[in-house]
């Protein structure tokens, strides 16, 4: 068992990371904490936000093997989960492992391909296995994907229906840079090349470690029923189209784990809650109302939290 | 500050508004001119396709256009604007017009307000229990519209829960007002129009078929509440006394004054409250013969209980009798030639009989004994449609038709005492009554009128002879339908073989009859009483209103108790962080309920920098203790550090 100040490695990682991508600690920050949560992440935003260098850093920082695979409208599941082929020499089929098998996968521009092939992908971050020709394949462990996608308003894209949305623990958006971090992007180094130099901060088994610890970080019963109390409140609420499943319930309180466990502490408080709802709780709510299609997420959680006093 | 635009009636807010204004009006519509309520049905009808299809509203012109036009109408009605039926009517019109300018909440609100108002209005003209029951329908419906104001979004069946909730949580209160509020005497605003609407009841004549009439009514004409029942051939219900006879129609005495006569009570004492109906004439009932007058009341010469004004409202009196009573022995000589005369020409056969009685005998005792013995034995039958009789009516209900009802039998009978030298006068009332098994009450009903005679003896005074009992004696043993024939044409309630129908109606008029004692009837003195068994002694309204505040301010801590029970308890840890909040909360940084303890503490931090990391660290120290393993230790801890904390 760590001792809370365990954490300390962790921060280590936060901050080489946010050496790669510039002024995004928070989300590097729930990043991780879905990582430790064992939950996968989507990111949505538009290209060239710095997606893709997250997960690698990530990847590289906690010393994991890391694939990319780019979805295209043409793929197929096969792509992804992999192919048996008749080997001549011993006369049998031989199963080729797709590119996700491996620790991190970063499934880029995910609302590219079409469903079918998507599917696939999802009943593996599911599953955490593979199954193909009747043969059911374990995935490595720790197993992570981070899925992008690009807002849906783009052209030739197949949005994630919400009951895959729902297969993620988290989604959240990059965004631009402010000034500073762009202006420092803009002058310093290419940062493909600090990604290259980055060393690992921690065994995969290190890793695995703090994801055992963080399923052990305390939640007290007012804390559950905070819980209780928000997810009530998108159900009764007219607020909102549909309320938070108990899927999402869980999910929430994961994410309030790892939070608190990157946080250095091993309880959880409201505001680890407070904290991971954005991520956790937006991309399964939708606010009902005239204006609610242009809330942002940080205003749905807003909206949300300022609905319910704490236990 | 800047001016908030006025927010706008949604679609669904105006459904809401209109079937508020629709439930509100509906049960107007039989009391205001029927082009009125075509009218303001019409306007209503109008909205709601405007508001369907969202198209404009009128324009303001054609709204005061019909304003004019419709206060107009009204005038021209009721002559005037002013008073209860045309201020209904106006505010009807209001009503049904102003949903047609409703645009924005405040308009909204404006409705419903008129819909409250006029909730009320449905009081002026019934007070049933049926009334009572539409108007709690309509309110909550009107209060469901006035949630959709609130609320917009919400579900129509959640409005009408809610309504229904907060009727339901502002019953305690009603009822205390009910109880408590200090009463004044009579209605608050004027009669209800159902207190005229009881008009079936005797008259003030007796013809033949006046009484009959009424045995197919089984209305209520009264109740009466005894400590004992006395025997049923004692219940005798005085009422009109008919001493003038024109040779048809038997009418009060109405050109002497008559002084009204000591009588000397004998006989045990009957006390009993009497219940009566509004008939809309003077007269009360009470068993013969009235002791102690209720209040308000005075007696006539002929021993007629009269109240002050006519009972336009349901009136309650207690009023003691003594069944044996002498009265009238010094009876004026003027009353007695009264009661002696005759007219002219008419019923020579009957006269010829009295003629012949005082011939044979010479005794007033002795005329009256042969009188009886003829009715006894004149094989005369009872009948609820006695053929039609003539001129000489008592002629040829005695000596060919033989067949009547108690108006012929005591027109009959004194007529013949008053052909053989005996004065004698018809009392018609009632006689009888049954007892309500469900609420103990006595009720007398309009098939229980009934007339008889009274004879004036030289030394017994007047003196009650029922003629019908003498011929028929089923009809005061028993009742009516014991009397008549089988398949006479009875009233629902006397015949024996619908009992299910019988209990039915006993049950609903038992509570009707307890809606009008304790609801409609809770007057002064009802509320006095009331109060004295609760243990008030004379209450005066100062502690009356004292005692309503209190019991007020109990039902709402016990309202607000339960409200709270559904809240968790407080525990330590959380009550001093709460009481951080509060003492921050006075210099200008409270707690939001939805803040988390470490998002607050950095809020206070920024606002007192050097107090920042005690701040911090009590925060953590919290979220330690409340969310964390809970150690005594660490709370005595956090107790002692908030209450230090003085930033």
């Amino acid at each position: 068992m760590l001792s809370p100040k365990s954490p300390k490695r962790l921060e280590h990682v936060v901050g080489a990371t946010g050496s790669v991508i510039l002024g995004k600690e928070g989300q590097i920050r729930l990043a991780l904490a879905c990582l430790l949560a064992k939950g996968h992440l989507l990111i949505e935003d538009l290209p060239g936000v710095g997606k893709t260098t997250l997960a690698h850093a990530l990847a590289q920082l906690l010393g994991l093997s890391f694939q990319r695979i780019q979805f295209t409208s043409d793929m197929l599941p096969a792509d992804i989960i992999g192919v048996s082929v008749f080997d001549r020499d011993s006369g049998a089929f031989r199963f080729h492992p797709g590119p996700v098998f491996t620790h991190v996968v970063l499934a880029d521009e995910v609302n590219r391909a079409t469903p079918k092939t998507q599917s696939a992908l999802l009943e593996a971050m599911e599953e955490r296995q593979v199954t193909a020709e009747g043969q059911t394949r374990p995935l490595p462990e720790p197993f992570f994907v981070i899925a992008t996608q690009n807002p849906s308003t783009q052209i030739g894209t197949y949005p994630l229906p919400e009951s895959q949305l729902d297969r993620f623990l988290m989604r959240i958006e990059l965004g631009y840079p402010d000034r500073a971090a762009e202006r420092e992007l803009l002058a310093g180094v290419d940062r493909r090349e600090v990604l290259a130099g980055l060393q690992p901060c921690l065994s995969p088994e290190e890793l695995l470690t703090h994801q055992k610890a963080v399923r052990a970080v305390q939640v007290a019963e007012p804390l559950i029923d905070y819980v209780q109390a928000l997810v009530a409140q998108t159900r009764e609420s007219p607020d909102w189209q549909v309320g938070l499943s108990p899927r999402a319930a869980l999910a929430l309180l994961a994410a309030s784990r790892a939070w608190a466990w990157l946080e250095g502490r091993d309880h959880v408080l409201p505001d680890d809650v407070q904290a991971v709802l954005p991520g956790v709780a937006c991309h399964r709510l939708h606010a009902a109302g005239e204006s609610a299609a242009r809330l942002t997420p940080t205003e749905v959680a807003t909206r949300l939290i300022e609905a319910v006093p704490i236990p | 500050m800047a001016k908030s635009k006025p927010q706008a009636v949604t679609p669904s807010q105006t459904w809401w508004l209109l079937a508020a204004a629709l439930s509100a009006l509906l049960p107007l519509t039989p009391h205001v001119p029927y082009w009125l309520s075509a009218l303001a049905l019409t306007l209503l009808g109008g909205r709601a396709v405007l508001n369907r299809t969202q198209r404009r509203l009128p324009a303001r012109f054609w709204l005061i256009l019909l304003t004019f036009a419709g206060s107009a109408g009204v005038l021209a009605q009721f002559r005037t604007l002013f008073g209860q039926n045309p201020g209904v009517a106006l505010l009807v019109l209001f009503l049904a017009l102003k949903p047609l300018e409703t645009r924005t909440r405040r308009d909204g609100l404006a409705v419903i307000f008129l819909c409250y108002f006029l909730v009320l209005a449905q009081f002026f003209f019934a007070q049933s229990i049926a009334t009572a029951a539409m108007t709690v329908a309509t309110i909550v419906a009107v209060t469901a519209a006035l949630g959709s104001l609130a609320d917009g979004r919400a579900r129509p069946a959640d409005l009408l829960r809610r309504s229904g909730l907060m009727l339901l949580q502002a019953a305690p209160f009603m009822l205390l007002l009910f109880v408590l509020f200090p009463r004044v005497q009579g209605p608050l605003w004027g009669l209800p129009r159902d207190a005229f609407s009881a008009l079936t009841g005797l008259s003030d004549s007796m013809a033949p078929g006046s009484i009959s009439n009424l045995s197919q009514s089984d209305a209520i004409a009264f109740r009466a509440k005894f400590s004992e029942t006395p025997p049923r051939d004692l219940l005798y219900w005085r009422g009109p006394v008919l001493t003038e006879f024109d040779g048809r129609t038997w009418r009060p005495e109405g050109r002497l004054a008559l002084p009204r006569l000591a009588y000397a009570p004998q006989g045990p004492l009957i006390e009993y409250e009497v219940t009566l109906e509004a008939h809309a004439k003077r007269w009360l009932f009470a068993l013969e013969l009235p002791g102690n007058l209720p209040s308000d009341s005075l007696m006539t010469g002929d021993y007629q209980l009269l109240a002050r004004t006519p009972v336009t409202t349901r009136l309650r009196y207690s009023v003691t009798s003594h069944t044996a009573m002498a009265a009238g022995r010094e009876e004026s000589s003027a009353v007695l030639q009264r009661a002696l005369a005759l007219p002219g020409d008419f019923n020579p056969r009957t006269r010829a009989l009295g003629q012949g009685w005082r011939d044979q005998d010479k005794t007033d005792e002795a005329v009256l004994e042969a009188a009886t013995r003829f009715f006894l034995t004149q094989g005369l039958s009872y009948s609820l449609t006695p053929p039609l009789l003539g001129r000489h009516g008592v002629d040829e209900f005695l000596f060919e038709s033989r067949q009547g009802f108690c108006e012929h039998f005591s027109g009959a009978f004194v007529f013949a005492l008053r052909a053989a030298g005996l004065p004698a006068r018809v009392v018609t009332g009632y006689q009888g009554g049954e007892t309500n098994p469900f609420d103990g009450y006595f009720t007398v009903r309009q098939y229980d009128a009934h007339a008889w005679a009274e004879v004036w003896l030289k030394d017994r005074g007047w003196t009650r002879i029922d003629p019908t009992a003498l011929s028929v004696p089923s009809r005061i043993s028993q009742n009516l339908a014991a009397a008549v024939p089988a398949g006479s044409p009875l009233p629902l309630l006397t015949r024996a073989d619908l009992a299910w129908l019988r209990e039915l109606r006993l049950r609903f008029d038992a509570v009707a009859n307890t809606w009008n004692q304790w609801v409609i009837g809770y007057n002064p003195e009802r509320q006095r009483e009331f109060l004295n068994r609760l243990g008030m002694r004379a209450p005066d309204w100062r502690q009356m209103t004292a005692t309503l505040a209190v019991l007020a301010g109990l039902v709402l801590l016990g309202l607000t108790a339960w409200a709270l029970r559904q809240r968790r308890r407080v525990d330590a840890a959380q009550r001093a962080w709460l009481r951080l909040g509060r003492r921050l909360g006075r210099r200008g940084l409270p707690r939001t309920p939805w803040e988390a303890p470490l998002a607050y503490a950095d809020r206070i931090a920024v606002r007192f920098p050097e107090s920042a990391a005690e701040i911090r660290a009590i925060s953590a120290l919290y979220g330690r203790v409340r969310y964390g393993n809970l150690d005594p230790v660490l709370l005595d801890e956090l107790k002692t550090r908030i209450a230090r904390f003085q930033p």
